[in-house]
């Protein structure tokens, strides 16, 4: 099947069987490295990327549902500003340990930023409930977020 | 703290893990290179009586033991895991052979052809099974002071029994490892805590020398101990894979397939006798800890060494004896796991005390504290304390933290508090190190230095920790101060990055070293200094009678939890933790409250909702979705501090640390819910179900 969608701000034509996972595609066909698999069934967002600016998990997506969407990934999202204050903030408060949930978390955060640009500790949990982390504890993630929303006032 | 070497700098790894530009190995395609996939056994136990496979189309390949060209087991502590299955399989997920090819679809074809016939035979699946039936694999004792007199002097017996569960370590990168077999050498890159120990198990199963073996790590991401001995296995397996095929092998597990052979935290028994004087202070302590060591040996005599020495957490009990145990099960096989035994007994241990002290109507915070040990006591094993113990002072500021005294004072149903004391030995337990005299080597070139080490960078943060011990003593920006890449044709063995031993022990060598470069700095462009540990003389261990000193120092910590239980579903809700620890001098005060932080919560899932049952050896739990571990959702607000106790022998004053944070929050956690409750707890993970029965049957 052909379809067509928007990667990273470049119009994409591929043809692909219409049930492989996004997560594949991007992986494998775009070499898109930073979305992670970590369980390949929707539980630990580590796949996470956007679509049409909302984070999703690419693991559960089928090709056939992209279809004209948009779809950024931290190769994208990386050259943004509001990209350097997420990264900033996350170095300050020390929301990285070994990584491999993090490019997952940073979609998440871009994706709840976007919705609400000054949420709660309360709210900031809730979007981060599809996103697993093994080694911080999450608390120096979510004090990562905070900063980034205030850091980054007037981005989003 | 402006000069200290506590104060916070950004770790070097941070920038490129949140870019998505760190690549793990599984980001990292080689030229030609093939997937292999691994057909398990789906029996417990059983002789493999034929293997039937479907001809193989054209670059498809099966490796199993017949192409093994060394000794078909995996080196470790005790080399008892084959490789391959030989002819007879011995847990459910247990390896026989490989499908190797170029495209995954056919791999999983091919897989599904295969056809095993086995012969059945009788299993073992639980502790209490395995006891009944006698099939140890290791059993050792100690004894202090004269506990079967001391029995006699006592003026009350109590005899209790406490149990822990399974744990997977969902590192949130799954396993993997790429074998390359190029120019006559063999090339093993991938997720790995023990680059070293991998050489070695390649150098058995391939029968080569070792300079035709190099380990390459890759950007590890999370272990816990679940990237310690195991990636040995996938290595040996990839090596013989990519030797036959002349081709790049790699192998990446999902999920599913890590967490049904992955290796687990040990579950154990701990069953206690204690003797109370007429004091009510307990005044012997028999202590006789069984734990399920799966189907194969490999570390687990050590993991249950360090579970015995651990066993008496922070109390100097006058007699004492202790008996451990390791059975033979036919579950997946135990293996290392954060803390590494010491969680299971202090949890017993620490339980135990508590709930002596209810019995006895004291409180039982003091009630521990009158048992504390101090310095100048000897240890379990007829060691000596040698450094100051700040347990009192711990203890002050942790009840300062959280309220405690106020709030046990009021105690509510279904609201409740409680607090576990603990400790961590420093290092390889007994002579480990000094067997294996961890080296390292620091080479100046021009105004950059180069540090030379088998440490690796798994998420805890070793290269900043390293790194900065010696860019701070010789007064150069991190830049200037760079890691080698972790290869052993490149790097001398510091030893595993395991035991909690990279700062200290590592960081120690690195430190001495950075020193004497200090003072010849300007005697030449190029300098090289190597540094081989030495144990202290003042250290003995005997290995065979256990006693001396089996740690060279130990970390402190003091953890208060405040939960919340549903009156209802009984489900818990921890809300508070509050934790302070002695860990010499923090070598970064940020970084290790991000260590100590996930420790306590990755400890309270094992306490609470991470529950892992097998049932006639197969895992009910084999994925996320069914084995929950805690989310942003789940975690409590944690208060953590840090007292100093400079070290001498640490690098600025630092001792172990990392492991620590996992035996504190099991026991506070079970504690503060035996006070909500006002029931005794003896058994982790706390299911709403079994807290719902014991309540009842208090009523
Ligand atoms: S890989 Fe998609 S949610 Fe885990
Ligand atoms: S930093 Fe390791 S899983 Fe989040």
């Amino acid at each position: 099947m052909k379809i067509e969608f928007i990667l990273n701000d470049k119009k994409r034509v591929i043809q692909v069987d219409p049930a492989s996972r996004l997560l594949d595609i991007l992986r494998d066909d775009f070499e898109l490295t930073s979305v992670k698999e970590g369980c390949g069934e929707g539980e630990c967002g580590a796949c996470v990327v956007l679509m049409d600016g909302k984070a999703v998990n690419s693991c559960l997506i089928p090709a056939g549902l992209i279809e004209g969407r948009h779809i950024v990934t931290m190769e994208g999202f990386r050259k943004t500003e509001r990209y350097k204050v997420i990264e900033e903030s996350f170095l300050k408060a020390g929301s990285v340990q070994c990584g491999f949930c993090t490019p997952g978390i940073v979609m998440s955060t871009e994706s709840l930023l976007r919705e609400n640009p000054l949420p709660s500790e309360e709210e900031i949990k809730e979007a981060l409930s599809g996103n697993l982390c093994r080694c911080t504890g999450y608390n120096m993630i979510f004090e990562g977020i905070k900063l980034a929303a205030e850091r980054g006032k007037g981005l989003w | 703290m402006k000069d200290s070497i506590s104060k916070p700098i950004t770790r070097v790894d941070a920038p490129a893990k949140i870019s998505g530009a760190a690549k793990y190995i599984g980001d990292i395609h080689f030229e030609n290179q093939l997937f292999a996939k691994t057909v398990r056994s789906d029996k417990p136990k059983a002789k493999i009586v034929s293997i039937k496979t479907p001809s193989l189309p054209d670059g498809y390949y099966i490796i199993d033991k017949n192409d093994i060209p060394g000794i078909n087991r995996m080196r470790t502590v005790v080399s008892d895991h084959p490789i391959f299955a030989d002819d007879e399989v011995n847990y459910i997920g247990q390896p026989i052979l490989l499908v190797v090819g170029p495209e995954r679809e056919k791999i999983y074809e091919i897989v599904s052809q295969i056809k095993i016939e086995y012969k059945d035979e009788s299993a073992v699946f639980s502790i209490e099974e395995a006891e009944e039936k006698g099939t140890v694999f290791t059993e050792y004792s100690y004894s202090k002071g004269e506990p079967e007199a001391a029995f006699h002097d006592a003026v009350k017996i109590i005899e209790d029994e406490y149990h822990t569960g399974l744990q997977e370590h969902v590192y949130l990168e799954p396993q993997g490892i790429t074998g390359e077999y190029k120019d006559e050498t063999m090339f093993i890159y991938g997720s790995m805590q023990c680059p070293f120990y991998v050489k070695g198990a390649i150098q058995d199963v391939l029968g080569w020398d070792s300079d035709r073996i190099r380990i390459i790590q890759s950007i590890t991401g999370g272990a816990f101990g679940g990237k310690e001995e195991f990636p040995s296995l996938m290595a040996c397996q990839v090596a013989v894979a990519s030797l036959k095929t002349k081709r790049p092998v790699q192998m990446i597990y999902d999920r599913d397939e890590d967490i049904i052979c992955s290796t687990k935290r040990h579950p154990s028994i701990v069953h206690y006798k204690a003797g109370l004087g007429k004091s009510n202070q307990v005044i012997v302590l028999n202590i006789d800890i069984i734990f399920d060591a799966g189907a194969y040996s490999e570390l687990s005599p050590v993991v249950l060494q360090r579970g015995m020495f651990s066993a008496t957490g922070v109390y100097n009990f006058p007699h004492l004896s202790v008996r451990g145990r390791n059975f033979m099960t036919n579950n997946v096989p135990s293996g290392a796991y954060r803390g590494f035994g010491a969680p299971q007994t202090i949890f017993g241990t620490e339980m135990l005390m508590h709930n002596i002290a209810v019995k006895l109507g004291v409180d039982p915070l003091k009630y521990k504290i009158n048992h504390l040990i101090k310095r100048g006591d000897p240890t379990c094993t007829g060691g000596k304390i040698r450094d100051e113990v700040k347990l009192l002072e711990i203890i002050e500021k942790v009840e300062k933290m959280s309220g405690y005294r106020r709030k046990i004072e009021r105690r509510k149903k279904f609201k409740g508090i409680g607090v576990s004391l603990f400790l961590h030995g420093c290092g390889f337990t007994g002579k480990g190190e000094a067997t294996i005299k961890g080296k390292i080597i620091l080479k100046k070139n021009g105004d950059t230095v180069i540090l030379k080490v088998s440490s690796v960078e798994m998420g805890q943060g070793a290269e900043t920790c390293l790194r900065k011990i010696v860019a701070h003593t010789l007064s150069l920006p991190m830049e200037k101060v760079i890691c080698e890449t972790i290869d052993t044709g490149l790097i001398p063995d510091s030893g595993p990055t395991v035991a909690s031993r990279t700062t200290m022990i590592v960081g120690g060598l690195l430190r001495q070293a950075s020193l004497e470069l200090k003072d010849c700095w300007n005697e030449a462009n190029e300098i090289e200094i190597s540094k081989t540990y030495k144990h202290p003389d003042f250290l003995s261990w005997d290995d065979d009678k256990f006693v001396g000193d089996a740690y060279p120092t130990y970390s402190w910590g003091a953890n208060v939890a405040e939960v919340e239980i549903d009156s209802l579903t009984y489900e818990i809700n921890v809300k508070k933790i509050s934790a302070v620890y002695d860990v010499g001098v923090p070598i970064d005060e940020k970084m290790l409250r991000g260590q100590m932080q996930g420790g306590i919560v990755q400890s309270i899932g094992w306490a609470t909702i991470e529950v892992m049952n097998s049932s006639k050896g197969k895992l009910a739990q084999h994925n996320l979705t069914d084995y929950k571990i805690p989310t942003s959702m789940d975690v409590p607000e944690i208060a953590c501090k840090f007292i100093e106790n400079p070290y001498e022998f640490g690098p600025f004053g630092a001792k172990c640390a990392g492991e620590l944070p996992s035996a504190g929050a099991p026991p506070a956690v079970a504690a503060a819910v035996s006070n909500a409750l006002g029931i005794p707890i003896k058994s982790i993970p706390l299911t709403p179900e079994y807290l719902m029965e014991i309540d009842k049957h208090e009523d």
